[in-house]
């Protein structure tokens, strides 16, 4: 059987780059204002999780954990499109994407 | 005959349905005739009874059940005996005479037919009252009456005046009420039931402490007071004198104030297990009645000075009932019936013919131009005075007997009490009959006797204040003390036992002869003041000292109103303007203000900052992953 | 199966009426159906056999895993219950039809299915079905203050709404805990009256209920929402809440509290009638100074029914029938004056009794209805309010004579503020410019509720005779 990169590269580095690319996604969500840039730092956020997943799936030869990767990317996806629709709409009615530009929900 | 009981309240009753529902159709003089008709037809069927009722005892009728509440329950249920007999024809007969009498006196008037209506619904109310055979039924005609005397009070009610006069008069007799019906709870308390067979039980009866009978009487001592115009709740009837002088003279004079009496002589079993009650009932009525007296003394509208008249000779009333003379007391109710409705209606005869004035100021020298009202006027002043041999001078004086029985003292007080009515009757009499006229030029011109409709009541008044005393004539001048003997089982004493006084017949005479001799004298002294000298009674701001006193009234109604009348209205006001709405509604508002304070402070962190969500979310995660790290 | 229909009729009624858009006829059908009801209302009174037991039965299981049942049916009490709610309604239905009313549909709905609703708290014999019906009368009530009401009536509603609801929240949470003492969960009255409580459980549920209770009633110092919602809602919404739906928390009292939490009522009871008879005095006096008819009335009827409650919270045979015979002479009373109300309003614009006077002189009709109705409600003998107001004071005065004096003070001040209010509209010189007076609308719902009160007066025997065996049977049981 061929050799997956699972087996050459050590599991803690899978784990490392994970929780770099994680921290990475987190900070872009805090930090960027910019509702697409959030957006895009929450799929970073979730890939990461994603890769975790599957480092951890191929470690312990367990598919079922890929198996819920391909769910998390499904969801994600349809996350997205659903996301982005309502980014739109956002914009068209506050000509702006800014993170704080909905901040009226107040009575 | 004895099947026909039910018919003497319903007669009335049904008159007043038909007065009131056809009042607009009927003609004055139909109106006028069913009026008098349906009581005068429950004076002849109270006729009727007298054979059965003074012969056998008393007669009963349960017509159906009222109230049951489970634990008891109350017949509408009749019962005459010769105490309520005798009421019934007083109140059917004098009131027949008052409907007559008022088919001329209200002739003139637009609402002649809602009048005879509340007069017949009075009689309908009065009659229950004294025919009940229960408590409760009794409180039903003794509220009822008092509705009427509201209804009448207040029958012109266009006027302020007198609508406030009727609404003090229901409010005062309620305050009253509320005592009785007090006392009416005690006694189910105690006895279980409000029929009078089942109260009056001795068995039943020497069961029940003293204190609580004494308590039961004091309470009905308030109810009376408050019906038949005693201190503390006498105001309301001089103040009732604003309704039509029939009406004065039926509800404020004959019938109506002298529920208290009747109640007091039918509970008679209770006062006399009392006797502190006893002594209660002699001081306000002595107090009520000297009180009164003088007030009268001062008045100068001519049914004021019968008003206080009347409620200085209920006092008497009641002053004999607290010395345990009942038949004196019920003896006087009913002669003082006769002449003080002769006295109303003899007023309201002055009233008509001169245009309706009141003020005795503005009248004098009338026994030209009323020669008949004169004469009855005459009789009624002198059977109120107590001159032999009219109603007034027997009644009057076997109160007196029994007060010296008891006491000289009481008997001087009595006495007193009775000689300020003869001088104030006396007064007012000479004032309106004698001197010269003071009448206004115009009125006087206008000036007429009454028709016969008003005249033949006033005859047939004069007749029976003449003849009232032979009710119950003294065996010691001869007569056969008739009433005694009637109500001898009513009140529960031994017959035979002719003569129960304790004072010897030479005392007898002499005092009788000394308070003729005194009346004698006071209204010589009256004549000397008013005829002789021509003296007319000052405008009332003029009064001086304890004259000011009088022709106030004592100040009473000032007193009340600051007293009680103020307060509550005071109260009334900060309950209504700061404890209701500020105070109760503040705390329930208060409640509701906080929940939404409380959310409008929430709501600052979910205005839709996204960036501050994110935050507190990552801060959260790394919160809960240290804990369980460090835990 | 008489008391299901008696239950529907007017439920479903109400529904489709709400759904289909209100015409002309809208008011015909609503009084039919109401009629249909007051119909069957009395018949039932009149095959009622007076025992204690419950009749006219009806049980099937309905949610059996959560011990919830459906299970009507009436004894003695229930009956005279039913009697005044759907001898009342058409009166009610009645005294709307001369007026056009916007969204008739959904306005004669919502009435029907308030009859609908408190008819089944009076037949409810399962305590989760008696709660439903009881907060299906207060939704509907809502609506019609809310919709239809003057004034202020937006924050009325609302108020109105909130406060009751909060009370009958607790007493859901009490009802569940009954439910839960049997195992499995039964909310069937047969098995509610069996549980026996520890001292602490009998007070919470005790408190509960009552807070609901007083609430609904409503009872000092829990009244305040009273009068302005009385003022405010339309009238038909005033006289269905003052005439009917305010007895189903003193109903209630007597059928959940009385046998469920008796003990703890013997604890607790003085202090409440203390609280309640206060209350008598204290809205008597309010009433003598208020300005506006309405309110006026508003005010009485607080004083009224406080005794009504104290007189229940007595427990005894005296106090229940009083109470009983009260309910219903209150009910009609409450109805005639609020009509009262209304016809001075419709005619003068106003019930400010300022603005009003010699009103006699012009309308003898109204003058004489109005004051016989104003004559049983300050409970003169004869008329209908005399024979329960006795029997209540006579209960309280059997424990407490105090009581009974101050609750009685009531009676002297309900005479103030009455005669003084009719002397401030009726009598005097004429201040109105015109009056006509009842028309034939009017005195078809005036003219039968003073042949009640003159009637009831005559023969309260006929409502104590069907509830007395029950009071009799649930006073023993205690």
């Amino acid at each position: 059987m061929e050799k997956s990169i699972f087996d050459t590269v050590p599991l803690e580095q899978f784990i490392i780059l994970s929780l770099i690319l994680f921290c990475i996604g987190m900070v872009g969500v805090l930090r960027r204002r910019n509702m697409i840039v959030v957006f895009m730092s929450i799929e970073l956020m979730l890939n990461a999780v994603n890769l975790l997943a599957v480092a951890f799936s191929a470690h312990r030869g367990d598919p079922s954990g890929q198996v819920f990767v391909f769910f998390v990317m499904v969801v994600a996806a349809a996350e997205v499109a659903l996301g982005l629709a309502i980014l739109m709409m956002i914009y068209r009615n506050v000509k702006s994407v800014d993170i704080n530009a909905l901040k009226q929900l107040k009575w | 005959m004895e099947n026909l009981i039910w018919l003497i309240p319903v007669l009335p009753l049904l008159g007043f349905f038909v007065l009131g529902l056809g009042a607009k159709q009927l003609p004055k003089g139909v109106a006028g005739m069913i009026g008098c008709a349906s009581v005068l037809a429950s004076f002849v069927l109270s006729l009727g009874l007298m054979g059965a009722v003074f012969s056998n005892g008393a007669l009963e009728q349960n017509l159906f059940t009222w109230v049951s509440s489970g634990t008891w329950s109350v017949d509408f249920g009749f019962l005459v005996d010769p105490l309520s007999l005798i009421m019934m024809l007083v109140i059917s007969g004098v009131g027949s005479l008052i409907h007559i009498y008022s088919t001329g006196y209200m002739h003139d008037d637009e609402r002649h037919n809602y009048f005879f209506a509340y007069l017949n619904l009075f009689v309908f109310f009065m009659l229950i009252l004294v025919m009940s055979n229960n408590y409760l039924l009794l409180f039903a005609g003794w509220e009822g009456v008092g509705l009427c005397s509201y209804l009448l009070i207040g029958f012109w009610f266009k006027v302020d005046e007198y609508n406030e006069a009727a609404k003090k008069a229901f409010v005062m007799n309620r305050i009253g009420d509320l005592g009785f019906l007090l006392g009416l709870f005690l006694i189910l308390v105690n006895f279980g039931t409000l029929n009078y067979d089942g109260v009056f039980n001795a068995e039943t009866l020497s069961q029940v402490p003293v204190s609580t009978l004494t308590t039961i009487t004091l309470l009905f001592i308030v109810g009376a007071a408050g019906k038949s115009a005693q201190i503390p709740l006498y105001t309301w009837l001089p103040d009732a004198m604003a309704g039509p002088t029939p009406v004065s003279a039926l509800i404020h004079a004959a019938t109506m104030v002298t529920a208290g009496i009747y109640l007091t002589i039918r509970s008679h079993v209770l006062f006399d297990l009392s006797p502190i009650s006893m002594q209660v009932l002699t001081v306000v009525g002595l107090a009520t009645s000297i009180f009164a007296a003088t007030i009268g003394l001062k008045q100068n509208d001519i049914k004021k000075v019968l008003a206080y008249s009347t409620v200085s000779q209920l006092g008497l009333m009641f002053f004999a009932l607290g010395l345990g003379a009942y038949v004196a007391a019920f003896f006087h109710l009913v002669t003082h019936a006769f002449f003080k409705a002769l006295l109303f209606l003899g007023a309201g005869s002055v009233i008509h013919g001169l245009g309706g004035e009141q003020d005795i100021r503005k009248m004098g020298a009338l026994r030209k131009v009323l020669p008949i009202t004169f004469i009855v006027f005459l009789v009624g002043t002198l059977a109120i005075a107590g001159i032999p041999p009219f109603a007034g001078f027997v009644s009057k004086d076997q109160i007196l007997l029994a007060a010296y029985e008891k006491s000289p003292l009481l008997f001087a007080a009595g006495v007193i009490a009775s000689l300020l009515t003869v001088f104030y009757m006396f007064r007012m009499f000479f004032l309106v009959f004698f001197g010269q006229s003071r009448v206004e030029h115009d009125t006087l011109h206008h000036a007429h006797e009454s028709p016969i409709s008003m005249t033949a009541p006033l005859g047939v008044l004069a007749v029976l204040s003449v003849i009232g005393g032979f009710l119950n004539w003294p065996a010691l001048m001869g007569g056969g003390d008739w009433l005694q003997h009637t109500l001898a089982g009513v009140l529960g004493m031994e017959e035979g036992h002719e003569h129960h006084h304790a004072i010897s017949a030479s005392t007898e005479w002499v005092l009788m002869g000394i308070v003729v001799a005194l009346v004698v004298a006071v209204i010589a002294l009256a004549y000397s003041i008013y005829v002789g000298k021509n003296t007319v009674p000052v405008e009332d701001e003029a009064e001086q000292g304890f004259g000011r006193v009088l022709s106030h009234k004592y100040f009473v109604d000032e007193l009340y109103q600051a007293l009680f009348i103020k307060p509550i209205q005071f109260l009334s006001e900060w309950f209504g303007r700061v404890v209701d709405p500020k105070i109760l509604d503040g705390i329930i508002n208060g409640v509701g203000q906080s929940i939404t304070n409380t959310g409008a402070l929430l709501k600052n962190i979910q205005q839709g900052a996204v960036g501050l969500y994110l935050f507190v979310f990552a801060l959260g995660i790394i919160l809960l992953l240290a804990l369980q790290i460090l835990f | 199966m008489l008391t299901t229909l008696l239950l529907f009729i007017p439920i479903l009624g109400g529904f489709l009426l709400t759904l289909i858009p209100g015409t002309n006829s809208t008011r015909w059908q609503a009084l039919l159906l109401s009629l249909v009801a007051a119909a069957l209302s009395v018949y039932m009174a009149s095959s009622f056999v007076p025992t204690g037991g419950v009749q006219f039965e009806a049980q099937s299981e309905w949610l059996p895993m959560l011990g919830i049942g459906y299970h009507v049916g009436a004894d003695g009490i229930s009956m005279v219950m039913l009697l005044l709610t759907n001898l009342l309604s058409p009166l009610i239905f009645l005294s709307t039809v001369k007026h056009d009313i916007a969204n008739r549909g959904l306005f004669y709905g919502l009435m029907l299915i308030m009859q609908g609703a408190m008819t089944g708290v009076f037949v409810a014999q399962d305590l989760f079905l008696y709660y439903i019906f009881w907060e299906l009368a207060l939704i509907p009530a809502y609506f019609l203050v809310l919709l239809w009401g003057s004034g202020q009536h937006r924050k009325t509603a609302m108020k109105f709404f909130i406060y009751t609801l909060v009370g009958s929240l607790l007493m859901l949470v009490a009802i569940i805990f009954l439910s839960q003492q049997w195992s499995p969960a039964s909310f069937d009255i047969s098995n509610v009256y069996k549980v026996s409580l520890s001292p602490e459980a009998e007070t919470f549920v005790l408190l509960s209920f009552m807070l609901a209770y007083a609430i609904k009633i409503p009872v000092f110092p829990f009244h305040t929402w009273q009068p302005d919602t009385y003022t405010q809602a339309p009238t038909a919404g005033t006289m269905l809440l003052s005439g009917i739906m305010l007895k189903m928390g003193l109903y209630s009292m007597i059928r959940w509290v009385l046998p469920v939490a008796p003990n703890a009522l013997q604890e607790h009871g003085p202090w409440m009638i203390w609280l309640m008879v206060i209350g008598i005095a204290y809205a008597s006096v309010i009433a003598i100074q208020q300005k506006d008819l309405k309110r006026l009335f508003a005010y009485s009827s607080i004083a009224h029914v406080g005794l009504i409650a104290a007189g229940i919270l007595t427990a005894s045979t005296e106090g229940l029938t009083g109470s009983m015979l009260q309910m219903f002479a209150h009910g009609v009373n409450a109805i005639g004056l609020f009509y009262i109300c209304a016809i001075l309003m419709e005619r003068t614009q106003t019930n400010e009794i300022a603005q009003l006077g010699g009103i006699r002189n012009i309308a003898p009709w109204f003058a004489t209805t109005y004051f016989v109705v104003l004559l049983g409600s300050v409970a003169l003998p004869l008329t209908n309010g005399f024979p329960g107001e006795f029997m209540l004071l006579s209960s309280l005065f059997k424990q407490n004579w105090v009581w009974s004096l101050v609750a009685g003070s009531g009676v002297i001040l309900g005479a103030v503020y009455m005669f003084k209010s009719y002397q401030g509209v009726m009598l005097g010189e004429t201040k109105v410019s015109a009056f006509p007076d009842l028309d034939i609308w009017d005195k078809a719902v005036l003219v039968p509720i003073v042949i009640a009160i003159v009637l009831m007066g005559l023969f309260p025997d006929l409502i104590t005779r069907i509830a007395q065996p029950s009071i009799e049977q649930l006073l023993q049981s205690l």
